[in-house]
């Protein structure tokens, strides 16, 4: 019987997003934040130029605020797959006066992000940066395309965006500017989870339920850390929870969940009447939150 | 799981984005915090109805005029198959987001308001999924419930659209005319109870009906990446990465480069490390030759080329023009040929078509954005006489202008 090729539609158009970038571009960057998305990418990325090692690094731009379980399964994969993994620290920009942090109640440093990783990019002439975003995530994410011309701040022109006419995709630019790249922009958040499944790809175990010391706040689920504002009335409690995105930990808010393997965790986001984007207190500061940050620079 | 593709056309006010609210409410696709947004929004605006259209319009512009700008990708599902909606603006203005939106799509919704039939804009979004050849056009016929779902509102605007076909004919395109009410719901997801003398199905009946794969007798790999690891294991390998088009790929497949004509054998079809005697299309895989040929990025394989395949530095292309700077003859540019460039001139404008795309204007001095004309084209490398008819893959292309870098047109090789 000749062996033939199952091929996924979803995956077939990534990896060919992703070589596209490779081919068109003079020093490219993933970007990886821990999270499934970006390990997500870093498999396509794998596969895409396999048997060769992937010919561009990774750029972590690390809050300071992660997860303690996101970085130390960062470091094991860049370990497992010899990887060049460049980080950058928003601490270094708080220390040297050139960003503030935010305080009270509802204060994060997701925001803060945007400054280091465009700080990174220049400094390390980076003309393309490809990341995990996926258009169904949020409503100013849908808008944009696959490869997303910046100019030399970093700053999205939504409103005057290049046409993007079949697979052809254009990557030329002016000295000083970059392009976003978002070779998953058509999965869903389910189609992430079933191909995780189905490649069997490790992810942070805080994906999966766990016990967590937590507080309730608006609704939300909020780890008890010391980067994460508490007021005194709100109850420290341990609870079983999971984590839907993996994000800044200020930013984050877990979902009560008793879902500890795949099968159970893709049981529970099928049957949930939840955005992804609902546990992400960043984006409910006002209608337009994510566009006003993709206009400044953010990812 | 398949992926369909589909984009949506139609005048402001013509209820696109009701539409595709309906969809994704139908389909039980809007988790509960965004309907539970829509649902504030719309008290917030007096309405005593959910405004579905809510649920797509993407940027604070767009929020505040109340009009599409550019185009929105929005995912839903049913249990055979996803669909991705490119949610395309419908102003005059907007039209090359438009184009954007239908290019990757299989298969158009252009809607009709039940009161108007065909209007100027219907002519546009028409003629523009005529020329990319769109093979599936579902003729939403909206705002039934505004003419108390009268059989004969429908027919007349079916048959305003029918004339349009005749002037356009296409044997590769299927048509669907359906009656709708976005806002009531029916007919888009459930069968109307309101127009019995409706005999079709609904519109997602009609879109899952879409076949998404068609094979054609030949296959390509347009190539991407040369891939070298030159470790150890794999010291001679040279893998050329692309995706498969028109076909599937076997090993043992007698293959052409093109432009050089040198030919060849399919040695190994590789994905992932492991090797495959087979290949869909539509993969993206590395294939391996038998012989020692120079292949670059850019360069096509192809198996069974014509016998009379011609190689050619002077091309004849529908355009449509992109960029708010005026194209004139004489003007450089790059030439985006599936994964090459090269330099281009633009040796002539031969005709533009009129604003109704019923006549083609002469002495034209120079294109406009939005305008949609014939030109004629020298390259600085040839390239497949192929044209956009024979292959929707190896007869298209984009202009980009040489200063600014940006997209400044499309183009079908005639």
């Amino acid at each position: 019987m000749p062996k033939v090729l199952i091929t996924k539609e979803l995956e077939a158009e990534a990896i060919y997003i992703i070589r596209e970038v490779v081919a068109q571009f003079e020093k490219p960057v993933l970007l990886f934040s821990g999270g499934k998305d970006s390990i997500t990418l870093l498999h396509l990325a794998r596969k895409a130029f396999f048997p060769a090692k992937i010919p561009f690094p990774l750029l972590h731009v690390d809050t300071g605020h992660n997860f303690p379980e996101t970085i130390d399964f960062r470091d094991e994969l860049v370990e497992k797959y010899d990887l060049d993994l460049i980080v950058a620290h928003v601490q270094d920009n708080i220390d040297a006066g050139i960003v503030k942090e935010e305080t009270g109640r509802y204060s994060s440093r997701n925001q803060l992000q945007t400054q280091t990783l465009l700080d990174a990019i220049e400094e390390h002439g980076f003309d393309a940066c490809m990341g995990g975003a996926r258009r169904d995530e949020e409503k100013a994410r849908a808008k944009e395309r696959i490869f997303s011309v910046r100019n030399d701040f970093g700053e999205w022109d939504e409103k005057n965006q290049r046409p993007e006419l079949f697979d052809l995709l254009n990557g030329m630019i002016e000295l000083g500017q970059n392009v976003r790249c978002f070779p998953i922009s058509n999965w869903t958040e389910l189609d992430v989870w079933n191909y995780i499944r189905s490649e069997k790809i490790e992810i942070p175990s805080i994906y999966y339920a766990h016990e967590r010391s937590v507080f309730e706040r608006d609704g939300l689920i909020w780890s008890d850390s010391p980067y994460v504002y508490r007021d005194d009335h709100e109850e420290v409690a341990v609870k079983w929870v999971r984590f839907r995105t993996v994000g800044d930990m200020s930013c984050t808010a877990a979902v009560a969940s008793t879902a500890t393997d795949i099968d159970t965790v893709i049981e529970e986001i099928s049957g949930s009447t939840i955005s992804e984007r609902g546990a992400r207190i960043d984006d409910k500061r006002s209608e337009a939150a994510m566009e006003t940050r993709k206009q400044q620079g953010y990812f | 799981m398949n992926v369909l593709k589909i984009a949506t056309a139609g005048s402001v006010d013509d209820g696109k984005s009701t539409l595709i609210g309906r969809l994704l409410y139908d389909t039980q696709s809007l988790p509960t915090d965004k309907l539970e947004a829509i649902k504030k929004s719309s008290e917030k605006k007096g309405y005593d109805y959910l405004d579905l259209s809510l649920a797509t319009d993407g940027l604070v512009a767009e929020r505040e005029q109340g009009i599409t700008i550019d185009v929105a990708h929005i995912y839903f599902s049913t249990p055979d198959r996803s669909y991705i909606i490119a949610d395309s603006p419908g102003h005059v203005e907007y039209t090359r987001n438009m184009i954007t939106g239908a290019s990757t799509s299989k298969a158009s919704i252009i809607l009709i308001d039940a009161r108007k039939g065909v209007v100027e804009q219907t002519f546009r979004h028409f003629y523009i999924n005529h020329l990319l050849q769109t093979s599936h056009l579902i003729i939403a016929v909206n705002k039934m419930d505004l003419v108390d779902y009268d059989e004969s509102a429908f027919a007349k605007a079916v048959q305003q659209f029918q004339s349009l076909l005749d002037k356009h004919p296409s044997e590769k395109r299927k048509v669907h005319f359906v009656p709708v009410s976005a806002l009531k719901g029916d007919n888009v997801v459930s069968k109307s109870a309101e127009m019995p003398w409706y005999q079709g199905s609904p519109i997602l009946e009609n879109l899952s009906k879409i076949d998404t794969i068609a094979e054609d007798s030949q296959s390509f790999l347009q190539v991407q990446n040369v891939i070298r690891p030159k470790t150890e294991e794999y010291h001679d390998y040279r893998g050329f990465a692309g995706r498969i088009r028109g076909a599937h790929l076997s090993i043992g497949d007698q293959i052409t480069v093109l432009p050089s004509m040198k030919t060849s054998t399919v040695d190994g079809i590789y994905f992932n490390g492991a090797k495959y005697d087979e290949a869909p299309v539509g993969s993206s895989v590395s294939v391996t030759l038998k012989d020692e040929v120079n292949v670059d990025r850019g360069d096509i394989l192809m198996t069974q080329p014509p016998a009379d395949l011609e190689l050619t530095k002077n091309i004849q292309a529908t355009i449509c023009w992109m960029d708010s700077t005026p194209l004139r003859p004489r003007t450089k540019f790059h030439l985006q040929y599936g994964t090459q460039r090269m330099t281009c001139r633009v040796e002539q404008i031969t005709s533009k078509k009129s604003a109704d795309f019923h006549q083609d204007i002469i002495d034209v001095d120079q294109l406009e954005l939005n305008d949609i004309a014939t030109i004629q084209l020298k390259l600085s490398k040839p390239i497949p006489a192929i044209t956009y008819d024979q292959s929707k893959e190896l007869g298209r292309f984009i202009l980009i202008d040489p200063q600014s870098r940006n997209t400044a047109a499309v183009g079908f090789i005639e």
